[in-house]
């Protein structure tokens, strides 16, 4: 068990935006309220899954709805004291050992921060995606057979309901629409999960790492070249373009920005190019044309000179940046898996091949 | 029929006259004073006795000023300021001051409540006003606040609520409180909103002397006829009494001022203007003659605010920028000899290798003793600017929306040092009188109005949406000393909102007119 303070809550909030991989939303209001939270109630507790109790229950605490209603009309801040109580009880549970995040990125990796410093809950170091995803059933509890339901959903007025449905595109249907009626932003809480199913299918030490990268990214002490080595050591991960924004094309289809951007090579990609595709996360990057990775590996872009991450609203002509790319999660990496959040359910005709062969392959092209 | 134009830099205070067909008439410059006022009436009496025209036929008198945002920087002259948001429970969980600097906090007394009322983002009711609630709280302020900021959850949805407050605030404190709605101010974002509207509130008496300052200047010059404006951020102008309302909207309009005014030089009306000085340069974009507005939060005296502000790039290069080789790596900038350029730049016989020594070396200027960087290796010169090059290239890229070539006007003193071709550039025009170009873009000002909500065209169709916020706008316009019949509609944003059943769109809309 450790502290998060206010250092800390500041470096989860870059690093889980740069594991975003461009979705989420603007981190800035999120972060606030973790900031203010830990203000009034001190500093979260955050435990690692091997200090937690297999028969303990465990609620996730996230937010639904638009981005863009966000920033103007945000939680009271105590909602989730009643739904966590009403939960427990629709349960036959008699407490609630602690909360986590649903995903890594923008809002959702600071609301568990928010409630469990109302709450005085332990906040354990796990996520269901190690990433972010946008739709309800692309955690890895839902790869598990984890049902979704039951699912609680709050507003700042007071309003809780408590869905059970028969599978997980009726809980995104009637959950969506509540949403909706609550004034296009809800605070809901699905897949509770026990101790022991958390050690089992959650993403172990996202939190952890968030810290970690934001620390990296954020340090004064180094040149970008120094601190992009280090970052890239511990995500596993390949820089695979420098590159300037020439063009991006967005359309909002469904409650979702899909879009594509084209980058210019700069630097050591001189002469090159790249095309990135998104559905509010970037999915599938192109280098001169063959694939070098798609999801479930995550592409991340970051500021050339910063490497501050860069949001999907936040694309613009002439912005330079860098494309890193990361291997997803093992859990991710099976048919099951890649049938939730492969590049054929979002539309790509391609084949899932893990991102450590692409690069392979495209190195031993260029040789 | 003669203009007055003053503005503020942070050297110097320039003013000039202009005649009815926009002639030069006459230009001068005085170092800004400490107070900025002194600055303000040396320039005056100066410009007036220097040209000699006749006072009376002065009609109209700018001045472009940073008043405000010195006194936000410098944490001076602000009112105490009591916030009050309309939303609970809504949005407890952020409170008003939340990541503000703690002596600005302290300065403005910290007085905040968050009460209820508010709007959902389709204009559903989500709180409704609590009237005792609020006349309890004002009788609980009561010598405690100076001006009052009211901000309501969706106000840019419907307004209101915050204008039922406002009318209680000068029933309960009288009609002069000083009292700012946070929907005629920023945009949707209420923190960066309310930060703005709190900056706004507490500048209220930095404006009163501004304006009462200026007034007096001019009358002691014997200028009783004139009309009198401000500059505002936008390249617009704003009488005295709109100036009063609104005074954040003067922040940054000297570097407005300045790219307008090179522009007009010019006479090119959609570009990108470089104005480089001694140690920095800016760059913003001009469409249609108006700066392009900055998308993105922006930060006033480190507090997170939303207001309209021009979007403009500082780079770290001008004319005295040191130029140093680090492990055969050439740099330029961002450091600079600065006004000492005069005795430190190698042609001046100084020991510094400046921007300036290498456009001596290369031919491209010939200024101070050209004999004292012959030493210089002409393929090193071209080296170094190769890097000068790129790093205007670099910031020039930001700044263009698209990969086609445009035009660049370039001003500014240290504007030798650009070379005549740069990459993503047609064609570079020089300006002659570009020293003044702030002053020139203070007198060539019109008058605006703007006008942001969100609309669904489902409920309220298109065509009539555009009609509303555009009335809306004429009306803000009026208000701010333009002539009714000359109003035109000069800018339409329409941004769609993801996530929105109801095909939601937040529409913005400017017009411009002339002055009375």
């Amino acid at each position: 068990m450790r502290y998060l303070d206010e250092k800390a809550i500041e470096n989860i909030a870059i690093g889980a935006a740069f594991l975003g991989t461009g979705g989420g939303g603007d981190p800035y209001i999120g972060k606030l309220m973790a900031l203010s939270s830990i203000k009034q109630n001190g500093p979260v507790r955050l435990y690692s899954v091997d200090e937690i109790e297999d028969e303990d229950f465990f609620i996730p605490a996230a937010m639904m709805g638009a981005p863009s209603v966000l920033v103007e009309k945000f939680p009271k801040g105590d909602e989730f004291v009643k739904v966590f109580q009403k939960l427990a009880k629709y349960l036959g549970k008699e407490t609630i050992a602690g909360t986590y995040p649903m995903e890594a990125g923008g809002v959702n990796s600071m609301i568990p921060i928010v409630v469990a410093a109302q709450l005085n809950l332990p906040l354990i170091d796990c996520d269901g995606m190690g990433r972010a995803f946008p739709e309800l059933q692309m955690v890895t509890f839902h790869l598990d057979g984890i049902s979704a339901t039951p699912m609680a959903i709050t507003d700042e007025k007071g309003n809780i309901g408590i869905f059970e449905t028969i599978d997980n595109k009726w809980t995104e249907r009637l959950a969506r629409t509540a949403t909706v009626e609550m004034g296009a932003s809800a605070l809901v809480s699905l897949y509770p999960t026990t101790g022991a199913q958390l050690k089992q299918s959650g993403v172990h030490h996202i939190i952890t790492l968030s810290e970690k990268i934001g620390e990296i990214i954020s340090s004064k002490a180094k040149d970008a070249k120094d601190k992009l080595q280090e970052l890239l050591k511990i995500v596993s991960g390949y820089e695979l373009f420098q590159g300037k924004i020439v063009d991006v094309i967005r359309e909002t289809k469904g409650g979702f920005n899909f879009g594509k951007m084209n980058l210019e090579g700069i630097e050591a990609n001189k002469t090159e190019h790249m095309k990135v595709y998104f559905q509010n996360e970037n999915l599938v990057a192109e280098k001169n044309d063959s694939v070098v990775a798609m999801t479930p590996d995550l592409i991340c872009l970051v500021d050339y000179e910063t490497l501050l991450p860069v949001t999907t609203e936040a694309l613009k002509y002439g912005k330079r940046v860098r494309v890193v790319g990361l291997p997803a999660n093992e859990k991710w990496r099976n048919e099951k898996g890649i049938e939730t959040v492969g590049p054929k359910y979002f539309g790509y005709d391609y084949d899932y091949v893990p991102i450590e062969e692409l690069v392979k392959k495209v190195v031993v092209e260029h040789v | 029929m003669y203009k007055i134009g003053i503005d503020v830099g942070g050297t110097n205070t320039d003013a000039i006259i202009l005649d009815e067909n926009r002639n030069l008439v006459h230009s001068v410059k005085s170092p800004t004073s400490l107070d900025i006022k002194t600055g303000i009436e040396t320039s005056l009496k100066a410009v007036l006795n220097e040209s000699n025209i006749d006072r009376t036929k002065i009609t109209h008198a700018m001045l472009g000023t940073t008043q405000c945002t010195n006194a936000i920087v410098e944490r001076k002259k602000l009112a105490r300021v009591g916030v009050i948001r309309l939303g609970y429970p809504a949005t407890a969980s952020v409170l008003p001051y939340t990541a503000w600097p703690e002596d600005m906090v302290e300065k403005l007394s910290g007085n905040y409540a968050l009460v209820h009322g508010g709007y959902e983002y389709d204009g559903q009711l989500l709180g409704e006003l609590d009237e005792a609630e609020l006349k309890t709280l004002l009788t609980e302020w009561q010598d405690k606040v100076e001006s009052i900021a009211i901000v309501g959850v969706f106000s840019s949805i419907k307004n209101d609520q915050e204008l039922r407050v406002r009318d209680l605030i000068h029933e309960v404190y009288g009609e002069e409180f000083p009292v700012s709605c946070s929907f005629l101010i920023g945009s949707v974002g209420l923190i960066e909103r309310e930060n703005a509207t709190i900056l706004n509130a507490a500048l209220c008496k930095v404006i009163e002397t501004t304006t009462e300052g200026f007034i007096r200047a001019l009358e002691e010059e014997g200028i009783t006829n004139a009309e009198v404006f401000l500059c505002q951020n936008d390249g617009t102008l704003m009488s005295i009494d709109y100036a009063k309302q609104f005074p954040i909207l003067t922040i940054a309009c000297g570097p407005t001022n300045s790219i307008r005014g090179a522009s007009y030089l010019a006479q090119i009306k959609n570009t990108i203007v470089l104005d480089v000085g001694g140690t920095t340069s800016d760059i913003g974009v001009l469409q249609d003659g108006f700066p392009r507005e900055s998308s993105v939060a922006v930060e006033v005296g480190g507090i997170r605010t939303n207001f309209r502000m021009p979007d403009i790039i500082s780079i770290g290069l001008g004319g005295g920028s040191i130029v140093r080789t680090d492990h055969g790596k050439i740099t330029v900038g961002p450091d600079s000899v600065g006004y000492k350029i005069g005795q430190e730049a190698l042609v001046f016989g100084g020991n510094t290798l400046t921007a300036t020594d290498i456009a001596v070396r290369l031919g491209m200027a010939d200024i101070g003793d050209k004999s004292l960087v012959a030493h210089i290796d002409e393929e090193f010169a071209q080296k170094v600017q190769v890097e000068i090059c790129s790093i205007i290239e670099q910031a020039i890229e930001k700044m263009k929306t698209s990969s086609e070539d445009v035009s660049l006007v370039l001003v500014g003193g240290g504007s030798i040092i650009v070379p005549n071709a740069i990459s993503g550039i047609s064609n570079i025009v020089k300006t002659e009188n570009g020293g003044v170009a702030n002053a020139i873009g203070a007198s060539i000002s019109q008058i605006s109005g703007q006008y942001e909500q969100i609309y669904i065209y489902a409920k309220e169709p298109r065509e009539k949406s555009l009609k509303d916020a555009e009335e809306k706008a004429v009306k803000q316009a009026v208000l701010a000393g333009a002539v009714p019949d000359t109003i035109e509609l000069v800018e339409v944003e329409e941004t769609p909102l993801a996530y929105h059943p109801e095909n939601a769109t937040r529409l913005r809309v400017k017009v411009v007119g002339k002055m009375e």
